[in-house]
Order: C-alpha cells, then structure tokens, then sequence
C-alpha cells in the first residue's frame, strides 16, 4: 500500500471507528436511562453488532434509503439520524424522531433516509425492495439497504423479497446481522439446511460472507456489493456473523447461555479490534480517546434535550392518523 | 355522458390517473396479460413495464413493495387480485402500511390504493367470494371504499389515488359487468360522501357495492307494496356519511341495512349502533340489518343461496320495519298538526 492509500484507509477507519462509538455510547447511554425508569418502553440494544450498520452505512449517501429492525438504534446513527432526536423518541417526548409516537421499535428518521425500525420481524425486508423498486421507476440512482436478523430468514418475506428483487434487478443490498440469536433461540435450532447465505446463492443473488466484528471487512464487502448494485447488475447479499452481547432485550437475563461464552466473545469487541489496528497504523492514543469522549459528551446532551423535550399533549394521540376520516 | 361497464368505468379512471401523473404504477399478478379479469388491458402497452409491473405471486410483497415504493415517493395501485388473498398480505398491510404516518409520527405517508375485487363470483366457494370490509374499516389509518356504480368505479378510483391516505378500494366485481352512466370529464367523486340511490319516505336503506342494485329492486318492489323506501348508497365506508344516513333515517324513523358480508359483527352494524345512539327516541322499528349466515361460502349453488343476500331477503327487512307503519304515520300526523 502507498502512503496515500494507507491514509485513507486510515482516515475510514476513524470514522467507521467514530460511527461504532457512537452507536455503543448512544445504546449505553439509553440503558442507563432506561435503568432509572425514564424511558417507558422496551429496548433491544445492538452492543458487539455495531461493526454493521457502521461499515454497512459508510458505503450510503444521504438520499439512499435503510430499512431496519426492533434493534435498530444502530442503524439509524449509522445513517445519520440526531442521537438528540433519537434519544428523545425513547423518552416518547415531542421532539422525538416520530414525536413520541414510536419509541425505539418505530424509530424513523425520513430525513436521512432511514425509512424505520420494524416491531414485525421482517416486516422491512418488502420496504427495503419496494424503496429500490421506487428508485428504479424515478431513475433517481438510489440504492437501498435491508437489515435484518438471522430470525427473518424463516419467515416468508425473506424469500418473497429476495426473489422479488431479483427478478427485477432492484439496487437493493440485503443485509443479514446473525447475532447468534432469536430472541432466547439459537439459529441452528431453527433454520434448516445451510442457512442464508446459500438461500441467497440459490435465489442467484451475489452473496458476500464476511466476519461481522470485522468493520473495515464489513465496509470493503458491502461497497464492493453496492457498487453492483448502483451499476445496475440487481441485489447483493451480505452476511456477517457477529455476537449479541446483552440480552434479547433490556429484560432479559440470558439464563439460556453461560457467562463464559459471553466473556469469550466480549474479547471479540468490534471497537477495540479496529482501535488496535489503528494504534498499530499510528493513530494516536489520544486522537482514540478523543473519539470515545467526544461521543459521551453528544450522548449526555442528547438525554438532556429529550429530558427538557416537552411531553406530547393527550390531542396529539389523535394527529396523523389519516386525512380523510381522522378521529375527531 | 357515456354508458360503460362498470369494469370499464375502472380501467378508464385508473389510465386517466397514469396519464396525469407519472409517479402512479400498479402492481400484481399477470398484470401484463391484462389482469385476471380483464381490468388492465392495453395498460402494459401504454404504460410500460415499469409502470405496470407483473408480479410473482407473493402478495405480501406486493403489498409492501407497494409501501416501500410509496415510502420512496410514488403513487402505486396495488392489486391484490381478489379480496380474500389480501389476508396472506394482512401484516404488511395492518401492521405497516396503516400505521407508518402515525408510529412515525407524521414523518411519513402511504398513498397508495390496494384494489380488491370482492364477493361472491359463480360459485367459487369459501376462499374466493369473502367480503371482508368490516375488518378493513376497523383498522385505523385505512380509507375504505365500495362502489356501486360506473360513475363511482371510475370517480372513487380517482379519488383513491389523488388521496395521501392508503385506500382500499373494493370493487363490486359480480356486477363489473353492468352497466352505467358515466360523467365525462375529471369526474372524481368525493371520498366520504353518500349517494342517495332513491328518494322515499317510509324506510331508509343503506347499502354499498355490490347489494346496491339488489336494494334497488327490493325497494322497487317495496313500493309496490306501499312502502315507499330511501336508498342510501354509502360509497366510502371509511369515512361512512353519517349525516346523510342519520338525516334520512331522521325522516323516515326506520332503517335496514344490507350487505352481502357475514351479518354478524359485519360493518352494519356499526351503522346500527350509530342510528341507536343518536336516534333511538325517534325510531318507530328497531333496526333491521340483512347480511349472511355466518357459515364459510358454500359451493354448491343451492348452498350458495343459502348464503347470498337476495332482494327477496332484503324485501323481507323492509317490510319487518315497515309493519307499524300505519300507526307511525299516525303519530307523526299528530306531531305535525
Ligand atoms: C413476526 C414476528 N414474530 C415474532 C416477533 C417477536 N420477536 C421480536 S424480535 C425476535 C427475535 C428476532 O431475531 P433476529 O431476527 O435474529 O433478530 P435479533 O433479535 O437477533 O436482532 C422475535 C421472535 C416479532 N417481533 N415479529
């Protein structure tokens, strides 16, 4: 590698790097929050999956399109959405990304694309090639990428929407985090045969297996898989195994693994992987630790602008349900 | 004006849609070939294969490529090809494509028309003849339509697709084949509004789609007998005209609903349960709905019968509300005077 390549594949790594902390801040930042009683719903946080959505974003521009997942925080800063307004939504105060009216299952941010979270497992697969079919009829040069879990692969939209954007060539990359689980069940209990990736082969669509903790592998995969797709050649596949560290959600105590597996596989963290690689490029210690910091500092400003976010009003229950027929 | 089939009224307000604005596409099955019954014929031809997109057969991605692509900032028509293979597209179309604009808050809007041909259809049995509308008006979000009329086919199809809401559109497809005066010009009907099929005095009938024309006859009929009946046809289920109905049952003081549907917890009965909360001191009947059995659509045509709503059944109600007739008048006589 020249000099110059290296810089840059230094300066990606910084961000991607910068993208991964503040995803893991915004999840830290939202438990312990959640932990004091000030966010009234449900999480599921992407801890250890953040290499995804960070190298998978990288790749996107603001006008292309993501649909994601109940765990989907991740994707949404990846993307380019405000942790304030995000983090707002979770409080389900007004200034939240759906103005309170989402939480963190339905979180959306429009504005950069990120056309939202899903509470039905894949639920946005069809959403994902529907926004690639749009692109296509507009010859606006969009792209559009899917997230979604290893769970999704067993559910019909899985197969309906891989073919669907196959046999239309739609500029849609499919993006398969597995985590090692669904909800309390592990993969291999439940998906026959090889699994998605040869499910993806056998629809012939371009499939790209990569180690998901892996975020410079994550990124390089996923432009080289989106560089198919913006020239026209239809869909790719992506699938990256990774590890969910916390539970399935906020809840959920994981009595169904043991904490030597989990302590194995936090020595695997995405973060530091790429932090060491760029200690050894030369990065400076503290140029890293100004990353982390810089991150905590956004991620305190941002629970306190949704804690200062005024409560919706009971009327606003009754808003945007429809036009023609509204509850009055 | 012009006379045409009511599948015609259809094909020429959706082509009319495509012509006025590109961002408005269908998609479904065989639609290349025209559709199932017909209703896209020559659209492939004027309009593309981008635009008028033949799909696999995977209705809940057509519902939600539908959505994503309206997420994305087009206008599509999706086609469901009949009514009851909607319920393999029902997570897409209840759990998302109803609720994006509210659970994001107002970020987002989904205006698109999912079209579905609806009903009984020459014995075509349990899984081809549903009329589902009741679960469809329940689910909040939704517009929901059901014309009876050339006229309407054609203007509440543009409507449809001129609306930022998702609509469902069904469609009367047992009588597409009838035919119907159609205004010439931009002829949109306005979603929400009822259509007095038949001025009369002594009963209000309240109908949509499909059992329209058979509330005709019955009334037809009816007034031979001396009951002179008002024939409301709702149109748009979602919003329903609860003025008209209320102002016309407020006249006559008796109401009969009718629609092929099941009867139990059909959508009759929510209209009834509007009569009851803001007339029951006036009514002079209780309100009768006509709807069928609640039993699977047999196949057999005798069994068949046994489902079907006929004008003979509708006939029946009117006359059940109609029996104290006389005596109404009679009071109502004393009130004025
Ligand atoms: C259709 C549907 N079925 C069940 C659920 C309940 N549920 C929520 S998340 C989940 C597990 C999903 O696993 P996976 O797709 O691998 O994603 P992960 O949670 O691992 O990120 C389940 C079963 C749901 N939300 N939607």
């Amino acid at each position: 590698m020249s000099v110059a390549q290296t810089n840059t594949r230094v300066a990606l790594g910084l961000e991607l790097l910068r993208s991964m902390i503040r995803i893991r801040s915004f999840e830290e930042a939202a438990r312990s929050v959640h932990a004091k009683g000030e966010i009234p719903g449900v999480l599921h946080l992407s801890i250890g999956q953040e290499a995804m959505p960070a190298g998978v974003c990288a790749n996107l521009r603001l006008t292309d399109t993501i649909a994601s997942t109940h765990r989907g925080h991740g994707h949404c800063i990846a993307k380019g959405a405000g942790p304030a307004a995000m983090m707002a939504e979770l409080f389900g105060r007004l200034d939240g990304t759906c103005r309170g009216k989402g939480g963190s299952m339905h979180i959306a941010d429009f504005a950069v694309g990120m056309l939202g979270a899903n509470g039905v497992v894949g639920g946005g697969i069809g959403i994902a090639v529907g926004a690639a079919q749009a692109a296509r009829l507009l010859g606006d040069g969009r792209v559009s990428a899917c997230f979604f879990g290893d769970g999704a692969v067993n559910r019909g939209p899985f197969l309906e929407g891989l073919n669907w954007a196959r046999i239309y060539d739609l500029p849609v990359l499919f993006v398969c985090e597995d985590n090692g689980f669904a909800a309390f069940t592990r993969p291999t209990e439940t998906t026959g045969g090889p699994g998605a990736p040869a499910r993806a082969r056998s629809i012939g669509i371009p499939t790209f297996e990569v180690d998901g903790n892996d975020a410079m592998a994550v990124h390089d995969a996923a432009a080289e898989a989106l560089e198919q797709c913006r020239r026209g050649k239809g869909p790719a596949f992506l699938y990256a195994l990774t590890y969910r560290i916390d539970g399935h959600t906020i809840a959920d105590r994981t009595p169904y693994r043991s904490a030597e597996e989990v302590q194995l596989r936090r020595a695997d963290d995405p973060i530091e992987r790429l932090r060491a690689t760029l200690a050894e490029q030369g990065v400076e210690a503290a140029a890293l630790m100004r990353i982390a910091v810089e991150a905590e500092h956004e991620m305190q400003a941002a629970i306190a602008f949704a804690r200062a976010s005024p409560i919706p009003g009971v009327h606003e229950a009754l808003s945007d349900v429809q036009d023609a027929g509204a509850p009055s | 004006m012009n006379e045409m089939t009511l599948i015609a009224a259809t094909q020429a307000g959706l082509a009319e849609e495509m012509r006025r604005d590109t961002r408005v596409w269908c998609l479904g099955e065989d639609l290349a070939r025209g559709g199932v019954f017909g209703q896209y014929a020559g659209f492939l031809e004027e309009f593309g294969p981008k635009r008028v997109v033949s799909t696999p057969i995977s209705e809940a991605m057509i519902m939600s490529a539908g959505l994503g692509a309206a997420l994305a900032g087009t206008r599509p028509v999706v086609e469901m090809r009949i009514a009851d293979f909607t319920l393999c597209a029902m997570d897409e179309l209840v759990n998302q494509v109803a609720k994006v604009r509210y659970m994001f808050g107002g970020q987002a809007r989904a205006p698109m028309v999912i079209r579905m041909p609806h009903g009984l259809a020459r014995f075509s049995a349990a899984q081809h003849s549903q009329s589902l509308e009741a679960w469809l008006v329940h689910i909040p979000g939704l517009v929901v339509l059901a014309p009876a009329t050339a006229a309407d086919c054609k203007g509440l199809m543009k409507a449809a697709i001129r609306s930022d809401d998702p609509v469902i559109l069904f469609e009367p497809r047992s009588i597409w084949a009838s035919t119907g005066e159609v205004p010439g010009g931009d002829d949109v009907t306005p979603i929400g509004v009822a259509r007095i099929a038949r001025r009369g005095d002594d009963v209000t009938l309240v109908s949509w789609s499909m059992t329209v024309p058979l509330a005709l006859a019955a009334a037809e009929s009816a007034a031979r007998e001396g009951i002179s009946v008002e024939v409301v046809d709702l149109r748009s289920l979602w919003p329903w005209d609860k003025e008209a109905v209320l102002a016309s049952v407020a006249r006559t003081r008796r109401a009969v609903i009718a629609h092929e549907a099941v009867k139990i917890a059909g959508f009759g009965a929510e209209i009834a349960a509007t009569i009851g909360e803001e007339l029951a001191g006036t009514l002079v009947a209780p309100v009768v709905r006509v709807g069928a059995p609640r039993i699977p659509v047999p196949y057999a045509p005798l069994l068949e019968d046994a489902y079907r709503v006929t004008s003979e059944k509708i006939l029946a109600g009117l006359r059940q509300v109609a029996r104290g007739r006389s005596a109404a008048h009679d009071d109502r006589s004393s009130a004025t005077t």
